[in-house]
């Protein structure tokens, strides 16, 4: 009689995927799936964090933070920040990323001060920043009387000896903006050095040969043939500063008078310190078409990015 | 497949023709830390001439070709195109083209633009783009792929559009470093042969690069053979085949190999397919017979490689005899026969150096 030979599980690739993937597919679930659920059910209800009960009251929270002031504030400062925050993040990125493609003494030092940042947990970094930006002891401050930019009746910077960087509504929504383009800098460095280095060295050398200035190669060679991880790397910043919450928390708490209020602390404020659910889970809600447009867009630059 | 647009270089629009230059190297190395890539090499091209640069690799020949584009600088001596010093000068003004090993072609502009991009760099309107593109792209017989990108290109086609691309500014000087060994040796053939012929053709100076040693002889007006970074023999294939230099030269083209014996300072030399069974040596100059101990035989076809041993058996020398196909004379493994070489095929070179000491051609 044959002897069947049975296949054990590790031959079952089949089966054997379903149960790999599995438990990513729970967590994804557990933690995002459910909560998001949960946040649209709280968004379209009464509840709060006295009374969580369920009841649901259909379109009335919505309709409630579109009239209120300072959540149509927050959202212009959110796409604000980003926006202004990654447009500059790719710019000096792309400076610090051409600078580090080429050999120099002391190579090592500057990508490790530049990888620094990132390694920081964020909150403990925008610690420092507070620290840094305070209101008497700013070294920033100082640097600036040093120089005699600020303090002398006539300095440019102004007569008062500090500069209240978190205090006035200008200086502290580009704090926030300085503290995201800090934080975000390694990151889109490291992606726009992959980009570079994958240009093929001897289509700048054609462009060379072909008679294209250094200018002119950059415009038309390497800005397009970069673009898509580029791009990559902006949604990236656009996609974390979006969200963020812990640098405006820390710095200024979204003042100076909700001048530098965004989506995710006004939701926090709302909802958790100020105990409205579901409005908190409403304003929440906002962001969501935009990062899921933000993602697919991510997406189609990824499936653009060859360069063959 | 490469067909000429009605007229010659000088018809486009008027601007001067691209005029058929001379290239000069003057005592040119190119030093990279301690390793001397190319080392004091002195040469001038013939006009309209097609130069091939032989040699294995790393001997200096694609160094050398990059150092006349200006896409390397050398460390020291002179390159002059056309008279005129261009040491030191980017490539754009040097009015010479290149095609790169692997074509590098723009992947994210068309064909067209490709070939209008040297054009381009040089502010030439519009109008007169189109014209020079539509020429060169007839030249190569790629008008229908104009609107293409080269991901959507076939070896063959890529190689075509980089040709035109190198074309459409009608340089002084044509580079070209190892364009055919990207293609399949049956592409690489019919290639090897329309581009010897669009180079008759349009005459600009070329000068090619390729280690491989049957495409410089098919192709070179002249070939330089090249080994660690200096010029061994510049010479027509007949030259170079016929009187090397040196061993190198002698052992480096012609596959297989020139047979080298050693008697105290000298070696003698003499080429697979002029050792032959006696009978059939011409004697007119004097024959040297050896007997020849065959130890293994290849029919190639065309032809039959026959491997074996001449000399004592202590001091047996291993040597090949190549004979034509058609010729069936029986050849059996293990048996001695008597093969001769007409005194007028031996070469002699000095032991130590290499160098061929006889006279040469009569």
């Amino acid at each position: 009689m044959e002897q069947v030979a049975k296949a054990g599980i590790r031959d079952q690739s089949g089966l054997l995927a379903k149960l790999m993937i599995a438990p990513a597919i729970l967590y994804v679930t557990a933690m995002i799936g459910f909560p998001f659920i949960l946040a649209i059910l709280y968004s379209l209800s009464d509840i709060t964090t006295g009374d969580p009960t369920l009841r649901l009251v259909g379109m009335r929270n919505f309709r409630d933070i579109l009239a209120d002031s300072v959540f149509r504030l927050s959202l212009k400062n959110t796409f604000f920040f980003a926006i202004v925050s990654q447009v500059l993040v790719i710019l000096l990125s792309r400076v610090v990323a051409t600078a580090l493609m080429k050999e120099f003494r002391g190579k090592w030092l500057a990508r490790f001060l530049i990888m620094l940042p990132w390694t920081a947990p964020i909150a403990l970094g925008t610690i420092g920043w507070l620290w840094m930006l305070d209101s008497i002891f700013s070294p920033f401050d100082w640097v600036f009387r040093w120089l005699g930019l600020l303090g002398t009746p006539g300095a440019l910077l102004g007569p008062q000896t500090n500069l209240y960087w978190l205090g006035v509504p200008s200086l502290a929504m580009a704090s926030v903006i300085i503290v995201h383009i800090w934080r975000i800098l390694p990151l889109a460095t490291v992606i726009q050095l992959a980009g570079l280095s994958s240009i093929p060295k001897d289509l700048l050398e054609a462009a060379e040969v072909d008679g294209a200035t250094p200018w002119r190669r950059t415009l038309e060679i390497t800005i397009p043939l970069t673009l898509p991880i580029v791009s990559i790397a902006f949604l990236f910043g656009l996609v974390f500063t979006f969200t963020d919450v812990t640098v405006v928390y820390v710095l200024t708490r979204g003042g100076p008078v909700h001048s530098t209020q965004v989506l995710s602390t006004w939701t926090f404020f709302k909802g958790i310190e100020g105990g409205d659910l579901a409005q908190g889970a409403a304003i929440s809600l906002f962001l969501f078409p935009v990062l899921a447009g933000v993602a697919a867009m991510m997406l189609r630059m990824a499936r653009k990015s060859e360069v063959v | 497949m490469f067909e000429s647009s009605a007229g010659t270089i000088t018809e486009t629009d008027g601007e001067e023709a691209g005029t058929v230059a001379r290239v000069e190297l003057r005592a040119i190395s190119k030093r990279f830390g301690d390793v001397r890539a190319v080392d004091h090499v002195d040469l001038d091209t013939v006009e309209g001439e097609f130069l091939v640069l032989l040699g294995p690799s790393g001997c200096g020949k694609t160094t050398l070709l990059r150092m006349v584009a200006g896409i390397e600088e050398p460390t020291s001596g002179d390159i002059l195109i056309d008279e005129r010093v261009v040491t030191g000068l980017p490539p754009r003004m040097r009015n010479i083209a290149m095609v790169f090993q692997s074509y590098a072609l723009y992947p994210h502009m068309t064909v067209y633009k490709n070939i209008a991009f040297p054009l381009r760099t040089r502010g030439v309107d519009k109008a007169a783009i189109r014209k020079k593109v539509e020429w060169a792209a007839g030249m190569f017989g790629i008008e229908r792929l104009l609107d293409r990108k080269p991901r959507q290109l076939s070896g063959g086609e890529r190689q075509r559009v980089a040709l035109a691309r190198a074309m459409v500014r009608e340089p002084s000087v044509f580079l070209l470093d190892e364009p055919l060994s990207n293609l399949d040796a049956i592409l690489r053939a019919s290639a090897r042969e329309e581009l010897r012929q669009f180079q008759k053709r349009v005459g600009v100076t070329t000068i090619y690069v390729t280690h491989d040693q049957v495409e410089a002889m098919g192709l070179g007006d002249r070939i330089v053979v090249m080994s660690q970074g200096k010029i061994r023999q510049v010479g027509t294939p007949m030259e170079i085949y016929h009187w090397p230099a040196d061993t190198f030269v002698a052992t480096f083209v012609g596959s297989p190999p020139m047979n080298l014996l050693g008697e105290d300072d000298t070696l003698t030399g003499f080429r697979p397919e002029t050792f032959l069974p006696a009978e059939l040596v011409n004697e007119a100059n004097g024959v040297v017979t050896y007997p020849f101990e065959v130890t293994w035989t290849e029919y190639l076809g065309a032809e039959r490689l026959v491997y074996g041993n001449v000399g004592e058996k202590s001091h047996a020398l291993h040597v090949v005899s190549r004979l034509p196909g058609s010729m069936s004379l029986p050849i059996e493994t293990g048996r001695t026969y008597t093969f001769a070489v007409s005194r007028s095929d031996l070469r002699f070179f000095d032991r130590k150096s290499g160098l061929r000491t006889d006279r040469g051609p009569a």
